[in-house]
């Protein structure tokens, strides 16, 4: 393959590319967030959605002991 | 025998558990790929003889360029096999597309208009691509804007199917006539890539993002698919164990 | 043997095959039972006939005052803004195509019919093309006069109109169709349907463009008419799928 060198002086040079530094560093950070951002909204809203079926749960088995402890003081 | 594992999609539980041991080889390569690839391409590969530094970008615009347009058509044949199998797997991994796809083309766009600036001095130029690019950020916010105006989650599904399909045969008709107006306004075309064929040592980097591109898109779908199978599947009891499992 | 009187024998084959082939109604007959049924409601309701073409003429007043009254840069604005302008109006009356049977039930009596569903939306859609696009064609000239576009244009404008809008109109119908169960499904159709329409904007514009610079627009309006074809035979299929799923989803 190709040689492999490292295009810049130092890496202040790396940063500013001649000039052009804000542009590629600009697109690179835009594109970077929104990959990230793709890649954890489904995890965000699983976890949302796990929160939501545990309070459900919740609600079901406390209704459920009230419903026995009724019946138990009824009989 | 062959047909099985089709059949089989049929069960997005059977899909969410047999896809559980993927996720994690897809976002290591995905990750790595996508390194490798902006640091060779940032930092190894030679400037451009025209364009100097600028052209760097070129590792993003192309994949997400190529993603956007690959993502529509996999959302419309997801959408297509939803329909006509009334598969509800493929519905799922339909609507889990759109909103990827809408992102890759934001992101084409965007860096496009970005690469404009230090090459041609504008924030936005009319060029055929940028306004490809554009009109198919429209045709997926469509398909988005359908999905969400529906109530009944199966009516939603079928309505964009029809329009992803609609769509799908409308991109190649929608490129060309762009490509064609562009020709009527512009005498020097300037095209991103050049006339010139790419030197090796450009290519490989990008070629590495391109498939990293593809990586990550595969990863965040299935990842959107499964949560999408949970938010679906909420009532029934594998999930709800699931979901109890989690608080230990 | 009559075919009027009960058979004799047993078997009824032969007279069972003449009924059937005076009473099956063709299949171009529910067609023109749509069509004449459009075309009678919208005669009925005339004024609202009026409001593409006055939605037309009031935006393209707007051209000059918002943007410059000067003879040059309205002739070279005229060809596009004319046509952005009609495609527009076409948009803004697609809404109402399938709206009105939809509430009241009419739309599903359409579907329960034995009559193929491509031929309804068909007859649909031309009525509204005969009621919206026509119109909106007959009138670009006038509003050419006002934007000052070269005497070259004038005929190119008519044609390009004339095969743009009907394409419109069929494109249309299918955002109309899947959109006509939503409340506010208005602004979402134009939302859906606007990048399909961008190749007839493209094409239909350049034709005029092209005339007024004088070039021959063959290749144009060969397009337009392809267009067309092609959106006969396949908008009003994707159109009455759509229709499916609304009324039944």
């Amino acid at each position: 393959m190709t040689d492999l060198t490292f295009q810049f002086e130092n890496l202040s040079e790396f940063m500013l590319m001649a000039g052009h530094g804000p542009y590629v560093w600009a697109c690179y950070l835009i594109t970077a967030v929104a990959l990230i951002y793709l890649a954890c909204a489904p995890l965000i809203k699983r976890r949302a959605l796990f929160a939501e079926l545990q309070r459900q749960a919740r609600i079901e088995s406390h209704e459920l002991n009230k419903r026995k402890q009724a019946s138990t003081e009824n009989s | 025998m062959g047909w099985q594992w089709f059949h089989r999609l049929g069960s997005p539980r059977w899909f969410y558990e047999k896809t559980n041991a993927w996720i994690p080889w897809l976002a290591l390569l995905s990750v790595a790929l996508l390194l490798i690839g902006a640091i060779w391409g940032l930092g190894f590969a030679p400037a451009d003889s025209k364009q100097g530094n600028s052209y760097r970008i070129i590792y993003i615009h192309v994949p997400a360029s190529f993603l956007a347009l690959a993502g529509y058509y996999i959302m419309a044949i997801s959408g297509a096999v939803g329909l006509i199998w009334k598969m509800k797997l493929a519905d799922m991994v339909m609507k889990s597309a759109a909103p990827i796809g809408a992102v890759l083309t934001f992101i084409a766009l965007v860096t496009g208009a970005i690469w404009g600036k230090p090459t041609w001095g504008t924030w936005w130029i009319w060029d055929a691509r940028i306004t490809s690019m554009l009109l198919l950020f429209f045709l997926y916010l469509g398909v988005i804007a359908l999905q969400e105006a529906f109530q009944h989650q199966a009516t939603a599904n079928k309505a964009s199917a029809i329009l992803a399909l609609v769509g799908t045969v409308n991109i190649p008709i929608i490129y060309k006539s762009v490509d064609w107006w562009y020709t009527l306004h512009q005498p020097a075309t300037l095209k991103f890539t050049g006339e010139s064929p790419i030197d090796s040592s450009m290519l490989y980097p990008l070629l590495t993002m391109i498939i990293g591109f593809y990586v990550f898109f595969a990863l965040v779908l299935l990842m959107r698919t499964r949560t999408e199978i949970l938010q679906c599947e909420r009532k029934t009891r594998w999930v709800k164990a699931l979901a109890g499992g989690q608080a230990s | 043997m009559n075919v009027y009187e009960p058979s004799q024998n047993r078997n009824n084959q032969d007279s069972t095959i003449q009924a059937q082939s005076l009473n099956t109604p063709g299949v171009w007959s529910g067609f023109w039972a749509t069509f004449k049924r459009d075309g009678l409601i919208a005669v009925r309701h005339r004024g609202e006939m009026a409001n593409p073409i006055m939605f037309f003429l009031m935006v393209i007043t707007m051209v000059p005052l918002g943007i410059s009254p000067e003879k040059a840069v309205l002739a070279m604005l005229a060809p596009g803004m004319i046509w952005v302008v009609a495609l527009l109006a076409t948009l803004l009356s697609l809404d109402g195509l399938f709206r009105s049977d939809f509430e009241d039930g009419s739309l599903e009596q359409l579907l329960m019919s034995p009559q193929p569903l491509y031929f309804q939306v068909l007859a649909k859609v031309s009525v509204h093309w005969l009621v919206t696009g026509l119109p909106l064609t007959i009138m670009a000239p006038l509003l050419g006069v006002m934007l000052s576009l070269p005497s070259a244009g004038f005929a190119p404008l008519l044609a390009s109109l004339l095969l743009g809008t009907a394409c419109l109109s069929l494109i249309g119908s299918i955002g109309a169709a899947l959109t006509v169960a939503l409340r506010k499904g208005g602004l979402l159709l134009s939302l859906i349907i606007m990048p399909l329409y961008t190749p007839v904007l493209i094409f239909g514009a350049s034709a005029v463009n092209s005339a007024v610079e004088g070039f021959p627009i063959g290749g144009q309006l060969a397009v337009l008419g392809a267009f067309l074809a092609v959106s006969i035979i396949l908008a009003p299929l994707a159109a009455a799928g759509a229709l499916r799923i609304s009324v039944n989803g």
